[in-house]
Parts: structure tokens; C-alpha cells; sequence
């Protein structure tokens, strides 16, 4: 057995001396005898090394491929060394949300720069410092939408699944309608939204409408046009963005988004089998939108001495303050994530970071072309960030098994015989051919 | 300390890519934006900046961090490096199920384990936070009443020593919230339980240990009192840290728990995250849980299914998989002896500070868990030195302050420190802190102003927090 205690026997003895009990299972006192003493079906403690050893044989039962050809929510994406080193420090590792700001400086900061970062990304005045991920970004993002009279939401079927999942569970209990657009009721159109008929359905009860840009099958959406038909008929616009097109697409504040959210795994997280990832919330500034943001925001001040410095700030929104008149009840979120994810964007920095972007859409570009061929198809004709869906002539699961056997990760299935692909700047152009090669002889 | 806006110099790179092996593609000009704005550094510049703010930071590894109620013990590298293995790390959520068995197993093995230590009979691991858990768990709870067409049960009862999540969570998941006071000796009052319960209870919810790291003596009257109206027993894991491996929160009566892989196992805070939360629930709500959970086929294979009666999905894949990892390497480690021996030197060390400091400082005479609060507002009332105060004081001395002013009780607690050692540190760490306690309580009566005044040996003193809410300043605003 291993244990990480640091008590000598002989301190335990006078520990427990100076309490004035024999031994430690008499501090349980107040434990009702019926309760205690049951034994645990749990194996005993193994040594460091043994640890290592089983924790490396679970992963090795799993799979892990040599190029990843698929998004669909989760992103492999190339990240720096010194991201990976930094992020390690143990100053940051180890430590609580910043609550004692005079010790927390370097925590605050970099919160504060997070902030900064996907406010300069999303176009927005105010970002907080994380949600969990995309999704319950989106559904926290529905909940600030809503008001008394308000209470429909209003969301497209063209965006990731598992936000509208989550979007569904977060809001089924607070008497909020959601409404799913669907194709077949002609809400969308070779790909996209069609404006004219999502115009038709807004009415003065929708609280607001939810989008993706790009969206699920990775087709660039009209925003400003979509923004614009939204607000007039009165309704908000949360726009969920996949963060590496920023760099290239126009901003959800620049579209005239009221809210714009995502997730921000792709700055530096790696996949993970799906986390920790990284909720981001942005939005204008007004005093209503700000003072309705769920989450932890950091706000610059000045100390005793006139110092700038950073404070965790507008806490009289927040759970540990308002019990339950909160509008959230988050407390920890994803701060290291967040860490992380400037640490992403400051290693690439501007240039960078728009080299991502267009390696992105360039090789998802050149993937298409080479993957159209024979009698393999690409299901939409609208243009594309770096995600395209194609239609093959067989069952796309035989696509996806050949794809395999030479150490890809295919697209993601997404009908019989549709696949959804994404390329990133990690993927070689050699590997996109020889997927061309396995599409051709489909 | 500069900004990394400030560091940013026109031109400068750190990390660069592969030259494009492909004809570089672009957009249509009618959907791109004019520019982006970032900061330009070099590498260097980048990992002194980072240090420098590492250097304004405190974690575990720093120092004492006795933060009541969040149980900051010491976090395992092993775990760290484990979790890190390319074949976790490297694995997209959406990998067939035969490709990822390895992490369904490693799932199936964690849950069960957790279901072992809290005596449940379903466990998903998808919340990812504490809270995340809190709504997940009441969620399951609301499901389990609509099943069974009791419509009425839209009132959560919690006491009023309760973390500020539990209220919170309940009204996301669109319930009522009835407080519950405490009784003289900081347990629920009973009296008070039997006069709220009801035919519209759908649950209470309780930390035990409580928040004023007491053991709830009166559990299994609180469970029949429950139980007997019809309404269900919630478990904020939160102070699980004290009591695993020595009593299980089925065995107390609790139907729902939520853990906090953070705290109990190990895995590190990160600065405010990321946790995870996983919910334990028994037989009757198994069918509720969020989907996907994982189960084994009728091949021995791990897959992932959907329970008959999901309240849906609470994130986007499974929860936070690395943090799950971290948490399953350290009861690996540590095993059930391991567990149970943790638990009781959380209680040693507790009770160890405790001894030494009740005789100036007031708490409860009786034994407490893996935490203490203790009372300064007699101080305060002599000196003028609050709980703040003595805590900022305690910065200077190279130490993370306890909790300040929770629980709060108005007009009972108001001036509350809850200081949790946990099990991970030494007797000479201990010794050290009552050394200091001690010697500030002396200092409130001699030199009370010094101790306002704190903390003296920090890169910034207090800041006016008044100021930031007033006119919030959340971004830089300088050109770069």
C-alpha cells in the first residue's frame, strides 16, 4: 500500500496524545456504531509503479490513431511544447479559485488575459472565465435569453447534437419550450439555415435563437443576415462559434450576435476522450447582459496603494453570495483550461494563429477535392470552414474500417452513407491521398 | 506585473507550423473578418511571463492551504503523468466503442469503485464540477417523482449552514428552496424538518460531515423523518474526504450523492478547475442517469447505452475524462486501507489544531471531522480584528487562509475561519500554523492596526473590491 501521509508513528502518538484519545478510529465518536465498520470490497494499495504499469495497460487497450480526420465537437489540433511545460507549473496546478486576491496575482491575471483574448476573438465586450465546455456553455447561454414572457428557444437542427442535448436538460425544468428546427420541416436547406423560414416561426414569446458558425456539417452560415432577421422580429441571438475560425471568420460581434459561445478545446486541449474542455461566454456589454453572466469574472483595480491588480469581481451574481436567488450555480469551472488556452493563443500569436485557420480550411479544402471523385459526393455545396460532409457509394462504416487499417481516424458517420470530415493543420497531405485512394475504390 | 498585451511587439513569433503542403485556400472576402487581434511574443518572452505570474501564485506545493471546505491535499505527479499517456490523451470522443475500450473499462472500474465507497447502485461521471453534480443528482430526483406521477414534490429543503451551491442548483433544476435552521448543536433541527416536511418534499439535501465539519449524530432520524414523508436524501459529497472508507452514505440513508473528484481524490484544483462531479444514485433511479453510461455486452465488450428514462445529457461527451483518470490512479494507490487510513489522519490533523487553539479561539467542544470552525467575533469585539483581518495576517506567514465567513448564520456565526489541514500534512506544518494563529490572536489585542492593515509582504495589499463591481474594468483596453 501507498499512501501520501507524512506523519511519522511516533508524531501520530503525540498528535493523539494531545487530543486525549487512544487512537484515531475514536475521533468517530459521533458516528452511530450501525453505520461504521463495514468492510469495502475495494483491493488494496499498490505501489507507484504498479500504478503506472496498470494505468498504461488501460490505455493500451485503446486506440490511437496517426491522423485524426475527425471533429464533430473535439478537435486535434497541434500544441506548442511550451504549452504543455508551462501549464505543468504546480503554482497553477495546485492551487484554489483566486478568492485571496494578495497571493492570487498571477491566477487573476491570467484570467483576466483569458477574458481579454476571447473578447478580441468573439468581438465582444465581456467574456467570463469558463463554463465546462460548448454545450452547457449554450445552455447557460439560453438561460440568460430568457424572460417572463420570453420563454421559447429557438434552435436550428444543423447544430452539434450534443448541445441541443445538453441545451434540453439544463432547461427542462424551468418551463421553457425548445423548439427543434428540422429539415424535413424545411428550416434548413442544403446544409444551412433557411432565413425566410426560421423568420416565419419568431414571434414575440421566442426568447432567442441559438446557431452555430460554422455549423455542424462545418457549412459558414449568412450571420449577419441571420442576426439581422432575428433582432427584428425581437428575439436574441446566441451564435456558438468553433474558436479556430475567428481568426479568419467574421466575429459574432461584428455579425450583431447577442451572446457568442463555444468551446475552446481546440486552443491546446488535447481530445481526452472528450475532457476537460473548455466553455467560453461572451457577450456586449450592458448592465443587464453582464450582471446575468453566470461564472467567475476577474475585474482590474487598484490596491490600498494605488496598484493596479486584479480582483474576482461582480461576485453578488454568484451562488456562494445569492444561495438561491443565483442565476447560475457554478462555482468550479474550467480555470486551468482556461490557462491553458491563452497560453495556446499567446505561443501562436496573431500570425500564428491565422496560419492555423488557413492550414485548416486550405487542407479541408484540397481533402474535398480529392475526395470527390468516382461516385463519392459532397452532400452540400456551401462553402466550408474545415469540416465537409461527403456522400459515398457504400456503407460509410466500410470507409471508415479502411481508413483504420492504415492508421486514420475517418470522419464521423453521420447517415448510412454520409461522413462528416475535418481537417487540421495536423493532418498530411499524404494521408488526405490515401483516403482519396480509399474513396475511389469505393 | 505587465500584461501579456504589454509584452506584445509587433513581428515577434513563438511557436511556428509546418510550411502548407497544399495550394493555400481562400474564403469568400464576404464572410471574413478585417483583422485579429493577439499578443506577438517571443519564446521567451512568453515562458518569463508565465513564470512570473506562477510566482504570483499559491498553490498546494507552495504552502499550507487549510481552505475549509474544499479539502486541498496534496495532488499525486504520478496522476498527472498517467493521465498524460498518449493513449488517453490522444483518443477522440467520438472513436467507436471497440477502439476505446481501455477508457470505457477504466470508467467501469472508477465508477464502480465509487459506487463501492459511497454504497450506491448506478454512478455516472458526466458532471463536471461539484455543482454540475448538485443539478444532476436533483435532476434524477425531479425524474424519479414525475415517474411516479407525484407531481406535487417541488420543495428542496436545505439547511441553513448548506454551501451556497445547494440552493442554487435546486432552483436551476426548478425546485423551491425551504431552509432549514440549525439546531443548538449546528445539526438540523428536527423540530424544524418535521414542521416543513411534507407531501411536496422532493428531497433535502445535507452535507455530512456538515459545513461546520460535525458529524450529523441525528442521520438516521433525518432519513426516517424524510423517508416517511415520501421525499428523498440528497449527499453534497463535499466533505466526503472525512469519512470514506469509514461510512458509506447509503448505509446513512442517502439516495443521491454527488462526489468531488477534486477534493476527496486528489486530482488538482487548477486554479478554480476543472473538477468533476460524478452522481451515485440508488436502484430506483438508476434508469434516470444522463446518457451515454457504460455498460458491458452480452460479448464482454464495454459500450456505451442510453438508460431507459435519461434526463438527457448534462455536457458535451462523457465528463472530464482526464480528471477521471487522475482520480482512479489515486485510489488505485491508495487502495481501501489506504482510503480509510486518509479519512482518519484528515480527522487526526483536524482535531490535532483544534486541541490546540479551542483554549483562545471558540469552536465546538465536540470532536470535529476534517475541519473546524472556529468563532472570532468575541475577538472582534475586543480587538476590532475580524476574521478577515486574521487571515490576510496569515498571508504574511506563508500560508493560504482558511474559508472566511462560511458557514454564516446571522447573529450565531459571524465571523466564522474553517480551517481543513486535510490529511496530506505534517505535524510540523500544523505546529506552525497554531504557532501563528496564536501569536495573532496576541497581536489583535497589542497592535490591532497592524493586523487591519495586512498583508504587508505581498506584491499588491488589499484591493478595492468596491471600485471593480462598481465599474467593472474585464478587459484590457490599451493598444497592442
Amino acid at each position: 500500500m501507498s499512501n501520501y501521509l507524512s506523519v511519522t508513528e511516533q508524531e501520530c502518538k503525540e498528535m493523539l496524545e494531545t487530543i486525549g484519545v487512544n487512537k484515531c478510529s475514536d475521533l468517530y465518536a459521533d458516528i452511530p456504531s450501525a453505520l461504521k465498520n463495514k468492510t469495502f470490497d475495494l483491493e488494496s494499495g499498490k505501489s507507484h509503479q504498479e500504478v503506472y504499469d496498470l494505468l498504461s495497460s488501460y490505455a493500451d487497450e485503446n486506440t490511437v490513431y496517426n491522423s485524426i480526420m475527425r471533429g464533430a465537437g473535439a478537435y486535434d489540433h497541434y500544441i506548442p511544447s511550451i504549452v504543455k511545460y508551462l501549464s505543468q507549473r504546480s503554482e497553477f496546478l495546485t492551487a484554489y479559485t483566486p478568492y485571496q486576491a494578495e497571493m492570487s496575482q498571477g491566477i487573476l491575471q491570467s484570467i483576466f488575459e483569458f477574458q481579454t483574448m476571447i473578447c478580441s476573438l468573439t468581438g465582444m465586450e465581456v467574456a467570463n472565465a469558463s463554463v465546462y465546455d460548448g454545450s452547457s456553455a449554450a445552455a447557460e447561454a439560453a438561460f440568460m435569453c430568457v424572460e417572463k414572457e420570453k420563454r421559447v428557444v429557438l434552435i436550428p437542427e444543423n447544430v452539434k447534437p450534443q448541445v441541443i442535448e445538453t441545451i434540453r436538460t439544463y432547461l427542462r425544468r424551468r418551463n421553457i419550450t425548445i423548439k427543434v428546427l428540422t429539415e424535413k420541416d424545411g428550416f434548413i436547406k442544403d446544409g444551412k439555415v433557411d432565413q425566410d423560414k426560421l423568420a416565419s416561426v419568431i414571434d414575440e414569446q421566442t426568447a432567442c435563437v441559438y446557431f452555430e458558425q460554422p455549423n455542424y456539417y462545418g457549412l459558414i452560415e449568412d450571420a449577419e443576415y441571420l442576426c439581422n432577421i432575428i433582432h427584428d422580429k425581437g428575439a436574441k441571438v446566441i451564435m456558438g462559434c468553433n474558436p479556430v475560425s475567428l481568426a479568419l471568420l467574421k466575429s459574432p460581434g461584428e455579425c450583431g450576435a447577442d451572446i457568442a459561445v463555444g468551446d475552446a478545446q481546440p486552443f491546446g486541449l488535447s481530445l481526452s476522450f472528450g475532457g476537460p474542455y473548455l466553455g467560453f461566454m461572451a457577450t456586449h456589454v450592458t448592465k443587464e447582459t453582464m450582471r446575468r453572466m453566470p461564472g467567475r469574472i476577474v475585474g482590474e483595480t487598484v490596491d490600498d496603494k494605488g496598484r493596479r491588480c486584479f480582483v474576482l469581481t461582480l461576485q453578488g451574481r454568484e451562488q456562494h453570495i445569492r444561495r438561491e436567488k443565483a442565476l447560475s450555480n457554478i462555482c468550479s469551472n474550467q480555470a486551468h483550461c482556461a490557462l491553458v488556452a491563452s497560453m495556446y493563443l499567446t505561443a501562436m500569436g496573431k500570425e500564428g494563429f491565422k496560419e492555423v485557420a488557413s492550414a485548416c480550411t486550405s487542407l479541408a479544402h484540397y481533402a474535398a477535392q480529392q475526395f470527390v471523385q468516382g461516385k463519392v459526393e459532397l452532400k452540400y455545396k456551401g462553402e466550408f470552414f474545415h469540416e465537409f460532409v461527403t456522400v459515398v457509394p457504400c456503407k460509410a462504416d466500410k470507409i471508415v474500417d479502411k481508413c483504420a487499417d492504415k492508421g486514420i481516424l475517418a470522419g464521423l458517420p453521420i447517415g448510412k452513407n454520409e461522413i462528416l470530415w475535418c481537417m487540421t493543420e495536423k493532418v498530411r497531405k499524404a494521408d488526405i491521398d490515401a483516403v482519396a485512394e480509399i474513396m475511389r475504390r469505393a | 506585473m505587465k500584461l501579456i498585451f504589454e509584452r506584445s511587439r509587433a513581428g515577434l513569433r513563438c511557436a511556428t507550423l509546418r510550411p502548407m503542403e497544399v495550394a493555400s485556400y481562400n474564403l469568400e472576402k464576404k464572410y471574413l473578418r478585417k483583422d485579429v487581434k493577439l499578443p506577438e511574443v517571443a519564446e521567451v518572452d512568453m515562458a518569463r511571463h508565465y513564470t512570473e505570474l506562477s510566482h504570483n501564485a499559491f498553490g498546494v506545493d507552495s504552502g499550507f492551504y487549510p481552505l475549509g471546505s474544499c479539502t486541498m491535499k496534496y495532488n499525486p505527479k504520478l496522476n498527472e503523468e498517467v493521465a498524460a499517456l498518449p493513449g488517453f490523451a490522444k483518443v477522440h470522443p467520438l472513436q467507436d466503442a471497440d477502439t476505446v475500450q481501455g477508457n470505457l473499462h477504466l470508467m467501469a472500474d472508477l465508477g464502480a469503485s465509487l459506487m463501492e465507497l459511497t454504497g450506491m447502485d448506478g454512478m455516472t461521471l458526466q458532471p463536471c464540477a461539484g455543482a454540475h453534480g448538485e443539478f444532476t443528482g436533483l435532476l434524477l430526483i425531479a425524474a424519479y417523482h414525475e415517474s411516479r406521477r407525484d407531481h406535487k414534490r417541488n420543495k428542496i429543503l436545505v439547511p441553513d449552514t448548506a454551501h451556497g451551491t445547494n440552493p442554487a442548483s435546486a432552483v436551476m433544476a426548478g425546485f423551491e428552496v425551504i431552509n432549514i435552521k440549525s439546531n443548538e448543536e449546528k445539526g438540523v433541527d428536527l423540530d424544524d424538518l418535521r414542521e416543513k416536511v411534507g407531501p411536496d418534499t422532493a428531497a433535502l439535501m445535507l452535507t455530512n460531515p456538515t459545513t461546520l465539519g460535525l458529524f450529523e449524530k441525528n442521520i438516521e432520524e433525518i432519513s426516517k423523518i424524510v423517508h416517511g414523508a415520501g421525499g428523498l436524501l440528497y449527499y453534497d459529497g463535499a466533505n466526503l474526504n472525512a469519512i470514506m472508507g469509514v461510512v458509506r452514505p447509503g448505509d446513512m440513508g442517502f439516495d443521491v450523492v454527488h462526489l468531488n473528484l477534486h477534493k476527496t481524490f486528489s486530482t488538482p484544483h487548477g486554479g478554480g478547475g476543472p473538477g468533476s462531479g460524478p452522481v451515485g444514485c440508488k436502484a430506483q433511479l438508476v434508469d434516470f442517469l444522463p446518457q451515454p453510461v457504460v455498460v458491458v455486452n452480452k460479448k464482454g465488450k464495454y459500450e456505451l447505452d442510453c438508460p431507459k428514462k435519461s434526463i438527457g445529457k448534462v455536457s458535451s461527451f462523457y465528463g472530464n475524462f482526464a480528471v477521471m483518470v487522475k482520480a482512479f490512479a489515486y485510489i488505485k494507490t491508495l487502495g481501501g486501507d489506504g482510503i480509510k487510513e486518509s479519512a482518519e489522519h484528515a480527522v487526526l490533523n483536524a482535531n490535532y489544531m483544534k486541541a490546540k487553539l479551542e483554549d483562545i479561539y471558540p469552536t465546538e467542544k465536540r470532536y470535529c471531522m476534517h475541519e473546524f470552525v472556529i468563532d472570532l467575533q468575541k475577538l472582534k469585539n475586543e480587538t476590532g480584528v475580524s476574521a478577515k483581518d486574521v487571515a490576510k495576517a496569515m498571508i504574511d506567514r506563508g500560508m493560504h487562509p482558511p474559508t472566511m465567513y462560511f458557514p454564516h448564520i446571522p447573529g450565531v456565526i459571524d465571523e466564522a475561519l474553517m480551517i481543513e489541514p486535510t490529511e496530506t500534512e505534517n505535524k510540523e506544518t500544523l505546529d506552525n500554523a497554531v504557532e501563528v494563529l496564536r501569536e495573532l490572536y496576541n497581536m489583535a489585542f497589542k497592535d490591532p492596526k497592524y493586523l487591519q492593515d495586512a498583508p504587508h509582504n505581498t506584491p499588491i495589499g488589499r484591493p478595492d473590491e468596491v471600485a471593480a463591481a462598481r465599474k467593472p474594468i474585464v478587459k484590457f483596453e490599451g493598444e497592442y
